[in-house]
């Protein structure tokens, strides 16, 4: 399956990587030759094949609601790239 | 004492022939010495090793020794370690010193185990040479010119030459199995859910599963004593009793059916590895065993399968890397998006981001029915092929890996290439069974070659009976790299 370079460049948006026309038409080359190998799968009749999410059938497991965790707040913000009294920081997203 | 097994190590601690800080000396003077080449640790801390080992001989002196009290163990980077920096061999996690134990780190810390150091692999797990690495390639100790395999490569490497008594290492498409191969050690890959994941760095969620790497199935039921159990804080960990992996080891292995799947010994194979792992069947076959012949008709589609499923996790699980709370944030940014799409785009490695869009494009509106969900369909049916196949056998064998070591840079432009030498071990993940690889033999260019041993849910402590019975008769687990 051929990729269009429009393909690979939603992609990356919607994967929130930057990338530039040459990284994009690089990515569209080895994107395009993955897929080829994916295509494979499509030969197969699955009809009736429940699909298999998980390798255990498993149910989701239950615990008393109560309080586990304790508060790590200064040793999680010790290694965050920036911070302000205990809050995380990002660029203004609102005016 | 390098050459000896874990018993041996721990019954030579406990009558006092060495301390567990002569023993960790030991190791990382020769990590010091060999690393330069090798680059099989991302990460040495003596201070910390060695305060551990200090802990441990005191339990000796105190008589609360455990099995693996003073042994020192190297962890692969993808394990949180408390105080330890943990990057999963990304510049993303560069300056990641992680605040919280991993389960695997807290059991072997409880264990009086000495964590020797965080060894390389690829980024994010995603690899199969070693080569994706932030932190450069390991480099095989058989030769230096060829690839340990990956994505444990760092762990394999660091068993191999000596480096280490043992290492942990994980498997999502045979990340353990793989390189145990190329590099002539023994490794396995335990059922889905026997080991908590919990701060395990996450790859593929519904594949990962954590296991030992060592010089024998002897020493790997050792430490699989160690890491497996019941662990709330990983919803898919197991509710089931702790089993000890040693139990039937010498048991004899009359009467055993190994089921062998026309499939693994086909068109892809190369003649020397064939060879191997035929000699290592006969072998068996002296040793009491009956062989089966058995069909995985849907087992070459593991590897199309892998690479739907496995992106499509991972573009969910790496969704978290975004410069904000921990890891790398870019220099220079204009907006929210730009930081989040120049942070990922520069601590990020080319292999990641091809898999993060691989997963973003089946999972991304009008392809999810085409790609992800026809994936986990043909899933199912690789798995039930599995569950047919052992209604026949007891065991499954076959080669792990199409080839021996390749060399470095070898399949480097070319993905699908690199995504082929997975295609045995692939299957048993999608299924969730437990696999492991020992070292059965060397190729024609006289590297290693593994004979990989697959078994049915929970039988473990079977497959660890199955390769300690050859690895007595046999003595390829114990050949080491010259030079070392």
């Amino acid at each position: 399956m051929l990729l269009t370079t429009q393909d690979v460049q939603k992609i990356a948006r919607l994967a929130r990587l930057a990338m530039n026309d040459t990284e994009i038409e690089a990515a569209r080359t080895q994107l395009s030759g993955i897929f080829e190998l994916i295509e494979q799968m499509q030969a197969v009749d699955t009809a009736g094949i429940e699909p298999m999410s998980h390798a255990q059938d498993l149910s989701q497991q239950l615990r008393a609601d109560v309080v586990t965790a304790t508060n790590d707040r200064e040793a999680f913000q010790a290694i965050a790239p920036q911070v302000e009294g205990g809050l995380y920081l990002v660029p203004q997203v609102i005016e | 004492m390098l050459n000896h097994s874990l018993q041996q190590q721990g019954d030579a601690l406990r009558a006092k022939k060495i301390s567990s800080v002569e023993l960790t000396q030991l190791y990382l003077d020769r990590i010091a010495t060999h690393n330069p080449v090798l680059n099989a640790f991302v990460t040495v801390e003596a201070a910390k090793s060695l305060a551990q080992a200090r802990a441990a001989d005191a339990q000796f002196a105190a008589g609360t020794a455990q099995a693996l009290t003073g042994i020192p163990i190297a962890q692969k980077d993808i394990f949180c370690a408390q105080g330890w920096r943990t990057t999963c061999g990304s510049l993303m996690l560069d300056n990641f010193i992680s605040p919280y134990d991993a389960h695997v780190i807290t059991q072997f810390n409880n264990a009086g185990a000495v964590n020797l150091g965080k060894t390389n692999m690829d980024e994010f797990a995603m690899g199969s040479s070693n080569e994706t690495s932030y932190f450069g390639p390991v480099r095989n100790p058989w030769d230096i010119k060829a690839v340990p395999g990956g994505s444990s490569g760092g762990a394999a490497a660091a068993v191999a030459a000596r480096l280490c008594a043992a290492a942990t290492g994980t498997d999502t498409g045979g990340s353990i199995r793989q390189p145990a191969a190329l590099c002539g050690i023994t490794g396995i890959k335990p059922t889905y859910g026997t080991v908590s994941r919990y701060g395990m760095i996450a790859f593929a969620s519904s594949l990962d599963q954590a296991g030992p790497m060592a010089r024998s199935a002897e020493d790997c039921a050792l430490m699989l004593n160690v890491m497996t159990g019941h662990d709330e804080r990983d919803s898919t960990s197991l509710q089931r009793d702790k089993e000890d992996y040693t139990r039937e080891l010498s048991k004899p292995l009359t009467g055993l059916r190994i089921g062998l799947p026309r499939e693994f010994f086909a068109e892809g194979l190369s003649d020397d590895v064939a060879q191997c792992v035929q000699a290592a069947v006969a072998e068996y076959q002296k040793l009491g065993a009956t062989v089966v012949d058995i069909s995985l008709p849907n087992a070459k589609l593991a590897v199309p399968v892998y690479y739907v499923l496995a992106p499509a996790e991972a573009s969910s699980n790496l969704s978290r890397f975004d410069g904000v709370r921990y890891g790398y944030r870019a220099p220079d940014y204009t907006d929210l998006t730009d930081m989040y799409e120049k942070s990922r785009a520069q601590g990020f490695g080319e292999e990641v981001k091809r898999r993060i869009m691989i997963g973003t494009y089946v999972l991304s509106h009008g392809y999810y029915d085409a790609y992800y969900l026809q994936a986990q369909k043909i899933r199912r049916l690789i798995a039930q092929d599995f569950t047919e196949a052992f209604k026949k056998c007891d065991v499954i064998m076959g080669p792990t890996s199409p080839s021996t070591a390749f060399n470095l840079g070898e399949k480097g432009d070319d993905p699908v290439q690199m995504y082929l030498s997975d295609i045995y071990t692939i299957a048993v993940n999608l299924a969730g069974l437990p696999g492991m690889s020992i070292p059965c033999g060397t190729g024609a260019n006289a590297m290693p070659v593994g004979l990989q041993i697959i078994g049915d849910y929970f039988k473990e402590a079977q497959m660890l009976n199955v390769a300690h019975q050859y690895q007595l008769a046999t003595d390829w687990h114990s050949r080491a790299p010259q030079g070392l």
